[in-house]
Parts: structure tokens; C-alpha cells; sequence
């Protein structure tokens, strides 16, 4: 299997002013190139910690992080992340929160035309070309959302991170977004990390999806395998046996298997 | 249908409602021509418009009143006979709008002169207290070894009432000009370092998350997003800076003399013309006020929600 992100033996522990809290302990993952996985478990079991880490927001107190081969010692662009809050700056219209990121990587490289050119690509594949010159906060969540996304994507990462992206939106937005980025997703061929808390978008979105334990000191618990085709319906698979036994999978895990470890 | 033919009658006879203190409900005329949909908008149309009128009337009549009731309390202050009414005032108002612009040397000339000298002396001290203020609020908000340096100083000489800041200007400087800018400079410069500061400090983590993610170089990181986050805190110290710079101007005036709208107030003070004190209150308000409004003016232009 080849490991395009790979996570050995992570573990991280905080210094408060309580003392020491260790959010993760001994963490091992390996991530395929152009895998979707999504990281769940109940609030506080490290997951965004994880996440963070993988960003090099954080260095882990224990453990190594490699990405392509190259350890991950602090944040960069080869790594796209999309925060819960779409995180825009709201004095910048969308265009120039994306062109902000765009020049970042590509300013020295590529002439202005190019760059301008690499934005407009962005913002269509979100489809919100027609938004590019409204401010924040002119649009609505979902589309903020979809901006924070472009944004990340704009920057051609190696792996997109993604923490509780749709959280804050509406159910129905929520799905609509979600089947826009598995378009997105199979379109750029791109590697997504995804923490989220919702059981269904878990396994409608991923190839795998890695459940945690519950914090401090989260491990991996377990994984579940999402061996169903793309594209997907979420309509169509509503009946489908795999799905339903993927979802109950997890839904055990949470619900029965880390509740008798958290009593 | 005769309901109908008879409240379109009604409409016939009766023209528009007029703007009575209790107008008939608009509804009242709705029910009656339900079935009517045109009689039914127009109706609601008039009623719009009653209240249109009724707010502008609002806002125009309760300000106005209230500036009725103040010359009144004046008006009857002055019967006692220590200040000059409103009519005397009136008089004396005339003469010196009149000829605004005279000028018959150095220490004597029109209110033109008084204004514009008051105001230069603000806009230098106001001007020199933005160029050192706004610069060192920033580093005082990035950096907690410096904030920590500064504060006990700032906490010190805060409190410090303006006039008493300009004996010491004029033994510096030599001067009543360079004293009283100097005096301006140093009372009005808190506001802005302070707020400045705070601004720095309460840029939301949010937008520094996107600056480490994105790995930003640092002066991108200040034009982009420290400087556009911190500028609604850096207008509000500009303005209240300014508020005690006009304060300040007017006593410092007093104290130095020269031409200005402070000096005039001691001047007229002296000469017991008493009516011109009153004429300069209103004329110290009045820019005063204006200030005030140009710069939240220029804070809305760069709001962004």
C-alpha cells in the first residue's frame, strides 16, 4: 500500500496550566494517495488535534507525521485546510480571499494573468463564479463554505484537510455540499482527510472511515472499510446492504463499544 | 356589491386622509373593500405614506424641540440679568459673521481666522499624535514584553488633566504655539495608543489560523489581515482623540493666548462682551459636532458587516 500521508506512532500532549493533558496516544495511520478518509468519534477524542497536526498547525510531543516522504514539521500550502468556520477575511471579496491564497503558492512562478486565470478555475469548480466580487458577508453560509473550499483547493495541496466543514450549516445545504465535494473530490483526484461527527456523512463520503476513541489519550479504535462505488447516490444507497452495515459499524462503535469504555 | 359601490363612493367624497392626530385605521377602509384588491393596495399605500410622514415629522419635530426648549431655559436664565439673552446674542452674532475674514493685526481678526488657527493647531497635534500613537499601539498589541513596559507609564500619565501638560510645553518649547500643540499631542494620544493596542489583541484567531495555514510572510500578514482587522479599533481611538483634542484646543487657548477660539472666549471674558463668549460656545460646538460626524463617516466607510 502506498503511503502518501503517513501518521506513526503520534501521540500529543498539551502543558495548561492544569498540567499535562495528553489528547493522543500512539496514533498510527496510512493514507493512500486519492483517498477519501473521515475521522470521527465523540467530542473531545482528538480528532481536530489529529487534524491539526497533519495541517503542522501543531508538532506532535511524540510520533512522526510524513507527507510524500517529507516530514511535517509546520503548516504550507501542500496542505489545503478548511476550517469549520469558512474562515474568509471579510474586508477581501471572494475572488481576493482566493487570489490570497493562489499568490501564496503560485505568485512566484506565474505571471498576474495566470494567477487571475488559476482563481476564476477555483471559483467555477464550486460553482460560484457569479460570487466573485461579493463580500462575505453578501453570501450565504453554504456558499462561504464553498469559497473556504476553493480557496484550499486553489492551492493544488497534496492532501485537503477538512475540519467539520458543513457542521455549521443547514441539513439540506449540508447535503447538497456534500455531493458537490464528492464531485469536486473524483474530479481533482485529491487526497481529503474529513473530521466530522455525522454518522451518515462519514460513510457517504469516505473510503475508510476511522473511528477514535474516546479522549484524553485517544487511540484509534477501529476502522471500517466503505467499499461502495462511486459516484454515490445517496438515494440509491439508502437500501444498500453494504452501506447500511458500514453505518451500523460505526454507529456501534460510537454508541455501544466507547460508551462502556467511557463508564 | 352594493358594500362596494359604496365604499368606492366614500373614496369619491373623502380626499386624501388628512394628518390627524388619531387618523381613521386603514384597515377599516381594507375590510370594507376586500373583494377590491385596488381599492385594497391604494388603501394600504395611503397608510405607508401617513407613515412616512409621521417619521419625518419625528425625526425633524423632536430635535427641533428640543433645541426650542434649550433657548427657552436660556431665555429665562437671562431675565435674572447676569448673561445675555438670546435676542442680544442674536445681535451681536450678526456682527461678527458679518465680516468674518477682517484682520487688523496680529492678536485681532475675524472668527474665519479664530476658526482656522484653532483648527491648525489640532490638526498638527492631532496629526503628530496619530503618526506616533498609531505605530506604537501596534508593536504595544503584537508584542506582551512591550505592552507589559508600557503600561504602567500609560496608566500614569493617563489621568493627567491637559492644562497641566502646558507649563511644561512652554518651557520646552519657548512658546505659546509649540506649547499648545504639544499639549494637544500629549492629552489626545491615549485614546489611540490604547485602542490601537486593543485592536491588535483582539484580532479573531480565526483569520491568523488562515495566515499560518496559508504561511503568509509577515507583512503580508500586517496588510492583509493585521492592519484591515485592527483599523475599526485604530477610527474609534481617532475619534475620541479628537473629541479631547478640540476639548484641549480651547483651554489651552485660554491659557496662551494669540489667535483662536479659545483665546477669543478669554479675550471677550476680559472685555466683558459677554454675548460673544455664548456666540464662541456655540461655535466650538458646532465644529465640535461636525468633527465628530466626518469621522464616523469615514468608520462606517469601513465597516464591512
Amino acid at each position: 500500500m502506498e503511503q502518501y500521508l503517513k501518521i506513526e506512532n503520534v501521540g500529543m500532549t498539551f502543558h495548561t496550566r492544569k498540567g499535562r493533558f495528553t489528547a493522543l496516544d500512539d496514533v498510527s495511520l496510512d493514507i493512500r494517495k486519492g483517498e477519501f478518509v473521515t475521522l470521527i468519534g465523540h467530542s473531545g477524542c482528538g480528532k481536530s488535534t489529529l487534524l491539526n497536526l497533519m495541517a503542522g498547525l501543531d508538532v506532535p510531543t511524540s510520533g512522526y507525521i510524513f507527507l510524500s516522504g517529507r516530514q511535517v514539521l509546520g503548516p504550507g500550502p501542500d496542505r489545503g485546510m478548511v476550517f469549520q468556520n469558512h474562515s474568509l477575511l471579510p474586508w477581501l471579496t471572494c475572488f481576493e480571499n482566493i487570489y490570497l491564497a493562489v499568490e501564496r503558492v503560485f505568485g512566484g512562478s506565474e505571471s498576474k494573468p495566470h494567477l487571475v486565470g488559476r482563481t476564476h478555475e477555483a471559483l467555477k469548480l464550486v460553482q460560484l463564479a457569479h460570487a466573485a466580487d461579493k463580500r462575505p458577508h453578501e453570501i450565504s453560509g453554504g456558499m462561504k463554505q464553498r469559497v473556504g473550499i476553493a480557496r484550499a483547493l486553489a492551492m493544488e495541496p497534496k492532501v485537503l484537510l477538512m475540519d467539520e466543514p458543513f457542521g455549521a450549516l443547514d441539513a439540506l445545504t449540508r447535503a447538497h455540499l456534500q455531493d458537490e465535494l464528492m464531485a469536486i473530490v473524483s474530479a481533482t483526484g485529491s487526497t481529503v482527510v474529513m473530521v466530522t461527527h455525522d454518522v451518515d456523512e462519514a460513510v457517504l463520503l469516505a473510503d475508510r472511515v476511522v473511528m477514535m476513541t474516546n479522549g484524553p489519550a485517544a487511540r484509534i479504535g477501529d476502522i471500517v472499510e466503505v467499499d461502495l462505488p462511486r459516484p454515490r447516490d445517496r438515494l440509491k444507497l439508502v437500501g444498500d446492504p453494504r452501506y447500511v452495515a458500514a453505518r451500523k459499524a460505526v454507529l456501534e462503535f460510537l454508541y455501544q463499544k466507547q460508551i462502556k469504555h467511557a463508564a | 356589491m352594493a358594500n362596494r359601490a359604496a365604499a368606492n363612493a366614500l373614496r369619491l367624497i373623502e380626499p386624501t386622509p388628512p394628518v390627524a392626530p388619531v387618523p381613521a385605521h386603514p384597515s377599516a377602509v381594507t375590510l370594507a373593500a376586500a373583494a377590491d384588491r385596488s381599492v385594497a393596495t391604494s388603501a394600504l399605500d395611503d397608510a405607508r405614506k401617513l407613515r412616512q410622514r409621521q417619521e419625518t415629522l419625528a425625526r425633524i419635530v423632536a430635535p427641533a424641540l428640543g433645541l426650542l426648549v434649550f433657548v427657552a431655559i436660556w431665555y429665562a436664565v437671562s431675565l435674572q440679568g447676569s448673561i445675555p439673552g438670546p435676542a442680544k446674542t442674536w445681535t451681536a452674532a450678526k456682527e461678527v459673521f458679518g465680516n468674518p475674514f477682517y484682520d487688523n493685526g496680529p492678536n485681532d481678526k475675524g472668527i474665519a481666522w479664530k476658526i482656522g488657527a484653532s483648527l491648525g493647531r489640532v490638526g498638527t497635534g492631532f496629526g503628530l499624535a496619530a503618526l506616533v500613537g498609531i505605530p506604537l499601539g501596534f508593536m504595544i498589541g503584537r508584542f506582551t514584553f512591550l505592552r507589559r513596559m508600557a503600561e504602567p507609564v500609560i496608566g500614569l500619565l493617563r489621568p493627567v488633566s491637559p492644562l497641566a501638560w502646558l507649563p511644561i510645553g512652554l518651557l520646552v518649547f519657548k512658546g505659546a504655539h509649540p506649547a499648545a500643540i504639544w499639549t494637544i499631542f500629549i492629552s489626545s494620544i491615549w485614546p489611540m495608543i490604547i485602542n490601537t493596542a486593543v485592536g491588535v489583541q483582539r484580532v479573531p484567531s480565526d483569520y491568523l489560523n488562515v495566515a499560518r495555514a496559508l504561511s503568509l510572510p509577515e507583512w503580508k500578514v500586517f496588510t492583509k489581515i493585521l492592519f484591515p482587522a485592527v483599523l475599526p479599533y485604530m477610527l474609534t481611538g481617532v475619534r475620541l482623540s479628537m473629541g479631547v483634542a478640540w476639548l484641549v484646543i480651547v483651554a489651552a487657548e485660554m491659557l496662551t493666548g494669540g489667535v483662536g477660539l479659545g483665546f477669543w472666549v478669554w479675550d471677550e471674558w476680559n472685555n466683558l462682551k459677554v454675548e460673544n463668549i455664548i456666540i464662541a460656545i456655540f461655535v466650538i460646538g458646532a465644529i465640535g459636532l461636525a468633527l465628530e460626524h466626518l469621522l464616523l463617516l469615514l468608520a462606517k466607510r469601513w465597516q464591512y458587516d
